[in-house]
């Protein structure tokens, strides 16, 4: 059993080394054929990570690139893509902005209150593809693109002056929130971290658990892995469809309570849109895991943020773009040629081992007739 | 558990110096560059609204007064661009980064600069910001550029109306937000005040936070087409880039469009069309920005709320289309309507 876990880990291990060291010789090769030096950008980018005030964004962006991750994650792991994230994130914000902004507990009451507020919202946007795809079979790639247009046109509206919204200048914000639901920073030499890393840390081992040591994750993963098989072992596969989905919609949810609650304040304009997107890479790079992703949340985040100093060397610091597509391609690529090659393998020894076990029988029975 | 591990990993290692201190300038290295004795910043420090350069509009606009700027008092300067999916956090590090290289005056270009420009320039007292487009920063070395669109937009719509045949004009804003609203309202005005038969087809090309409307050219062509369709043959853009596909559109169709911000019939971009480009609605954001930097050179640098309006020629209608000139009884009408305007007897809504 342990030897057999030892080939998991190096083989989940050689699908995101193989394609990280893949994007980065395909960068290089860009970087060469526009004449430029295909070394320096990396050093600089290395160095911008030595800096503490870098170093305060990256973790403060991977906070939230972890959230919105695992909620890709949880849905990867059932075979559902909820690409809806994005909406589920940006209306959740948005809702708990506006309860904030009017609704004023002490803290101690307000804060948890803010929180499910965005699950809650988060979940309900992400049940609605849910509950398409266990009634009417609807493919929920297609629902939740829709719903995430439709997220944009409701925060539009809701947003509006005229409803709920608060002109600050050329800006539309839903006003500020009440100061009993910010949630202070950590305060470092380099700037604050978000006081709700916590609330990652929380997700991250909760999903961890839930998933390797339930009931409900082996479920979870059954059905992921073959929907009639878990159904022929007693497994409601609707249900666990449906819950997934909640799931990962109420996760989607929180994903930016670290900046709404401890930084903006307010949602406006200017607040971030793609997050949702962009986890859809990380899960795939952190091969839906939880210290996978927090490995390609940071991975990210540092590309990032230590890209934008490449404008003042010279570089474009969309070289950190490039790399992050050609990541996401070549860990596609790495991971399917990966899982093939550890299925050949695989199979080579449960051969060899169907072939010792033969000859040892044979000799044996040459033993015996003798 | 990892999450914690690896992240106070990363922030106990954080004790090094920042970035910024690291690239320090000084104050001397920028005296060499500036032509002005008293003068010892290092230039022009420009931070792009998403877009950046090359958008053909708005932030090439301010690159235009920054490069005019940096020529004629031989300073330094650098333009750097924000990326998508940025929270303020990004724009603060921008600034901050921007400043303590020693960069006099920084500049964000957009509103969405406003909320990062109040936190850093607290931070360096001695150094000028300015913010385009928003007024809210109230700090004494943060000038707040704001153009009064609605005025501008009001001359474009009087243009509209007189030159229309069909009675139909249209209005094709880039991206549903505050500011642009203020372009329909003040065209929509124009036209209503000037005839009041004419009928103003309206569309927004895309909702935040998908600004797409002010950078993809195939949204404003199809919504151009659709407003030809419906009769229109005056078609207003206030959309950036994704304007050009709405000018190609009319051109095509040989009806009239009007630009916006830059005078787009001189815009090489758009050569093939220009006869079809009756008129422009310029806003003078290079304009803003030479005069900015022209007061820190001189000493005296601008702070608090600078109004461009029409009557400080921050705002205007475009004459450069000699067709346009020929149309004497169109010409007339916006010359009334905007003495009217500066005179303060029309009072142009901001809000439609």
């Amino acid at each position: 059993m342990k030897k057999f876990d030892k080939e998991r880990v190096l083989l989940a291990l050689a699908g995101p080394a193989i394609a990280l060291v893949v994007a980065v010789a395909l960068t290089s090769i860009v970087l060469l054929i526009s004449g430029k030096s295909p070394f320096e950008p990396y050093s600089i980018m290395f160095e911008q990570a030595t800096f503490s005030d870098i170093q305060v964004l990256i973790v403060n962006q991977a906070t939230m690139y972890y959230l919105a991750a695992v909620a890709v994650a949880v849905g990867f792991r059932m075979n559902l893509f909820n690409i809806g994230v994005d909406g589920q994130y940006r209306l959740a914000a948005m809702t708990t902005a506006l309860v904030g902004a009017h609704v004023a507990l002490p803290s101690f009451l307000q804060v948890p209150m803010l929180i499910l507020v965005a699950m809650l919202t988060g979940a309900f946007w992400a049940g609605i593809a849910g509950i398409l795809k266990t009634t009417r079979g609807v493919s929920e790639v297609v629902s939740t693109i829709m719903l995430n247009a439709i997220a944009t046109s409701l925060i539009a509206w809701l947003t509006q002056a005229e409803n709920f919204g608060v002109l600050s200048g050329n800006n539309t914000t839903t006003g500020l929130m009440s100061e009993s639901g910010w949630i202070p920073g950590i305060e470092l030499a380099g700037g604050k971290i978000y006081g709700l890393i916590v609330l990652a840390v929380i997700v991250g081992v909760a999903y961890w658990l839930v998933l390797g040591r339930t009931r409900f994750g082996f479920d979870l993963r059954a059905t992921g892995a073959s929907e009639s098989a878990a159904a022929a072992s007693g497994v409601n596969a609707k249900r666990m469809v449906l819950t997934a989905m909640l799931i990962s919609g109420a996760l989607a949810g929180i994903a930016g309570l670290p900046l709404l609650l401890g930084h903006s304040h307010t949602y406006d304009l200017t607040f971030p849109a793609g997050l949702g997107f962009t986890a859809i890479g990380i899960a795939l790079l952190g091969r839906n895991h939880p210290v996978g992703i927090v490995f390609a949340s940071l991975l990210w985040a540092w590309l990032d943020k230590a890209s934008q100093e490449l404008d003042y060397h010279g570089y474009d610091k969309e070289i950190a773009v490039i790399m992050q597509g050609l990541i996401v391609l070549a860990v596609v690529i790495s991971y399917e040629a990966v899982r093939v090659w550890g299925l050949k393998r695989q199979q080579q020894r449960v051969g060899e081992e169907l072939a010792a076990a033969a000859r040892k029988s044979k000799n044996s029975e040459e033993v015996a007739a003798r | 558990m990892a999450v914690a591990v690896s992240a106070l990993a990363l922030a106990a290692s954080a004790c090094g110096k920042t970035s910024t201190e690291s690239n320090t300038p000084e104050e001397t290295k920028g005296g060499d560059k500036g032509g002005s004795s008293s003068y010892k910043g290092k230039g022009i420090g420009l931070a792009y609204d998403i877009g950046g350069q090359g958008d053909q509009s708005f932030n090439d606009a301010a690159y235009a007064g920054y490069e005019k700027a940096k020529a004629e008092f031989k300073i330094g300067g650098v333009d750097v661009e924000p990326s998508d999916g940025e929270s303020d956090a990004d724009k603060v590090q921008r600034l901050t980064a921007l400043a303590k290289q020693g960069y006099n005056p920084v500049i964000g270009v957009g509103f969405v600069y406003a909320k990062a420009v109040g936190e850093v320039s607290k931070k360096f007292p001695k150094t000028t910001f300015a913010v385009i487009d928003d007024t809210t920063v109230k700090e004494p070395n943060v000038a707040g550029l704001a153009f009064s669109e609605e005025q501008g937009s009001y001359l474009a719509g009087v243009a509209a109306a007189k030159a229309t045949k069909t009675k139909t004009v249209g209005f094709i804003g880039g991206v549903e937000i505050p500011l642009i609203k203020k372009f329909e309202a003040g065209f929509v005005q124009g036209v209503q005040d000037t005839d009041k038969s004419v009928k103003v087809k309206t569309q927004y090309l895309t909702q935040p936070p998908n600004f797409d409307g002010f950078s993809k050219p195939d949204l404003g062509r199809e919504a151009a087409k659709g407003q030809l369709d419906a009769g229109a043959d005056v078609i207003y853009h206030a959309a950036g880039l994704a304007g050009q596909g709405s000018i190609e559109a009319v051109a095509a169709e040989k009806k009239w469009a009007i630009g916006v911000d830059s005078d787009q019939y001189n815009q090489k971009a758009l050569d093939k069309y220009k006869a079809y480009i009756l008129t422009s609605m310029t806003k003078d954001v290079g304009g803003a920005v030479y005069s900015l930097t022209k007061s820190v050179i001189e000493g005296k640098p601008l702070s608090g709320e600078q109004r461009f309006d029409l009557k400080a020629g921050g705002v205007g209608l475009s004459d450069s289309n000699p067709a346009f000139k020929e149309m004497t009884d169109v010409v007339d009408a916006v010359a009334k309507a905007k003495k009217a305007i500066e005179d303060g007897t029309i009072t142009v809504k901001s809000t439609p």
